[in-house]
């Protein structure tokens, strides 16, 4: 049965070409950076489960001394031109679409057809679906395209150096998150909030919840982690207890108040920061500042939606 | 209450005000916050490992990037370009409303993976978005085309994120679930998903409301 375990494997053979590309690139100054920082990560892919506990913090501690300190740069290796890119784009037609669309249309039936087919972990289906979708798109454009051997590779790996330490920000925050649990942040912040509410007023208490819910969410990056302790602290005994609230209304709309944050914060760096890496905007904060003013409205929404339904 | 823990979340708020790097920021914070709870150094070195290890999924997008980057050697942005140069009215707008709905009903479905920033907003969406945008503006200048494509980023995320919880078998529906088992509350996921309906028209209304406007905007500029 193919499971997380044979994706990380692959995962951790992509990272290690790139890696082994970037010791090999005379144009950038800060190869061996960077070589370090993809090397890193295919060991944690491949041997992550093997390393134990400290050997995964060493392993992380690693890669951020590597960003903090500066020592990546951008690998810049040789590439088509605007005007052969137009003119191949010309040639080839809207059939270069339809490699792309392979990922997406394989993890769709991946979903559907191989969740019950025991050849794949059904906890992971898509997942899994989207990695094989990657090798046939690959075996695709070498087959129709006929590149030279190295370069989805080199390609690749200059993307990858475009988005640089940003890649792994969303499991550093992860850990920080796990901590955060641990040493019970969340109580202490949930009793500040829960203490901060003026007892009998219904508007007050739902605005605390759902405000909550999203200034919690921006600091941890994930609604995931604001939902248990916000609803602990505010939505069960005062929302739910005091007032009779549906706990159903409350909670579904809560968690969406807590999405409105998601949107205005750089610790959800998968969305946010990522982005902005991956399409070479001048402002990392470039699409933060473009939610925002969707993100404030919605969360009005949101917080209102909570006050006139969920208490009938 | 021990108020110290509070320690790691200022850390964050000052690393980000600073703009010092994220990832030093991140360490740092969550070793402010074990000292503060009393943990040793190895311990919290350990408890950052192992969660670092087991959030690895998240980091597996990028396995995509030889296959989009391949396709962009070969003028894939080109194409998606001139596909929308094309087309006779096509407005950033207009192109990306089209894309938030697509992205809100297939998310409604559970379809959460099939698009995304490594995905379709920058090998496809973004591009498009620039090729309406310079439709709509002729000579499109470096900031306006990034905000451009952070608009295209934007949409992604508002489009997945106020209409996944549609689904029933989405995380966020079963973490709730979970959740209110724990204190004695029993509740379907079809319950709870319905409720997530409303919020995804009034994304839709609001986002695509804004994105309307940014097509004036553009128009505006173009007649000045």
């Amino acid at each position: 049965m193919i499971g997380l375990p044979a994706l990380y494997l692959l995962a951790g053979a992509v990272f290690a070409i790139f890696a082994v590309l970037s010791l090999g690139d005379p144009g950038n100054a800060k190869r061996i950076g960077n070589a370090t920082f993809w090397g890193l990560l295919a060991v944690s892919f491949v041997a992550g489960d093997r390393i134990g506990d400290v050997g995964n913090g060493v392993l992380a501690l690693g890669l951020v001394a590597l960003a903090g300190l500066g020592l990546m740069g951008r690998s810049n290796p040789a590439t088509t031109t605007a005007d052969e890119r137009s003119e191949s784009a010309n040639r080839l037609g809207n059939r270069l679409f339809l490699p792309a669309l392979i990922v997406p249309v394989t993890a769709l039936i991946g979903t559907f057809f191989l969740k019950d087919s025991g050849w794949i972990d059904p906890k992971q289906v898509t997942l899994v679906s989207l990695g094989i979708g990657v090798l046939i798109a690959l075996a695709t454009c070498y087959l129709w395209l006929k590149p030279p051997v190295l370069a989805p590779w080199q390609e690749g790996g200059r993307l990858m150096d475009s988005v640089g330490w940003a890649a792994v920000l969303p499991q550093m925050l992860a850990s920080l998150g796990a901590l955060f649990a641990l040493t019970g942040v969340g109580q202490v912040v949930g009793g500040l909030a829960g203490a901060a509410i003026p007892s009998g007023n219904l508007f007050a208490a739902v605005s605390a919840y759902a405000i909550g819910m999203a200034l919690f969410t921006m600091i941890m990056g994930n609604a995931f982690a604001a939902f248990p302790i916000m609803t602990a602290a505010i939505a069960l005994p005062i929302l739910v207890g005091q007032f009779g609230g549906d706990p159903a209304i409350i909670c579904a709309i809560g968690m969406l108040a807590g999405f409105s944050g998601t949107l205005m914060t750089p610790m959800a760096a998968n969305f946010n920061i990522v982005p902005a890496a991956l399409l070479e905007l001048q402002d990392r904060n470039a699409v933060i500042k473009a939610q925002i003013g969707t993100a404030l409205p919605l969360l009005a929404v949101n917080l209102l939606l909570i006050y006139f339904l969920g208490f009938r | 209450m021990n108020y110290w823990l509070l320690m790691g979340i200022l850390v964050v708020v000052i690393g980000f005000v600073l703009r010092l790097n994220p990832l030093l920021v991140v360490a740092s914070a969550a070793l402010a916050t074990g000292m503060a709870a009393g943990m040793t150094p190895l311990s919290i070195l350990a408890a950052f490992g192992k969660s670092f290890n087991e959030s690895r999924f998240v980091t597996i997008i990028y396995i995509l990037l030889p296959v989009i980057g391949v396709l962009e050697r070969y003028g894939l942005q080109q194409r998606a370009r001139a596909l929308i140069s094309g087309v006779k009215g096509a407005s950033t707008g207009r192109l990306l409303i089209g894309y938030l709905l697509f992205r809100q009903v297939s998310a409604a479905l559970g379809l959460v993976s099939i698009a995304g920033h490594a995905q379709t907003v920058r090998p496809l969406v973004a591009p498009m978005a620039e090729a309406a945008a310079e439709l709509q503006l002729p000579d499109l200048d470096p900031p306006t085309r990034d905000r451009v494509k952070a608009l295209a980023a934007a949409t992604d995320n508002v489009g997945l994120f106020f209409a996944e919880d549609i689904f029933v078998a989405i995380g966020s529906i079963l973490l709730i679930i979970g959740f209110l088992k724990q204190n004695g509350i029993e509740l379907t996921p079809f319950e709870l998903s319905v409720w997530a309906i409303p919020s995804a028209f009034a994304a839709f209304a609001i986002h695509g409301a804004r994105l309307l406007l940014f097509d004036r905007w553009l128009a505006r500029r173009r007649g000045a």
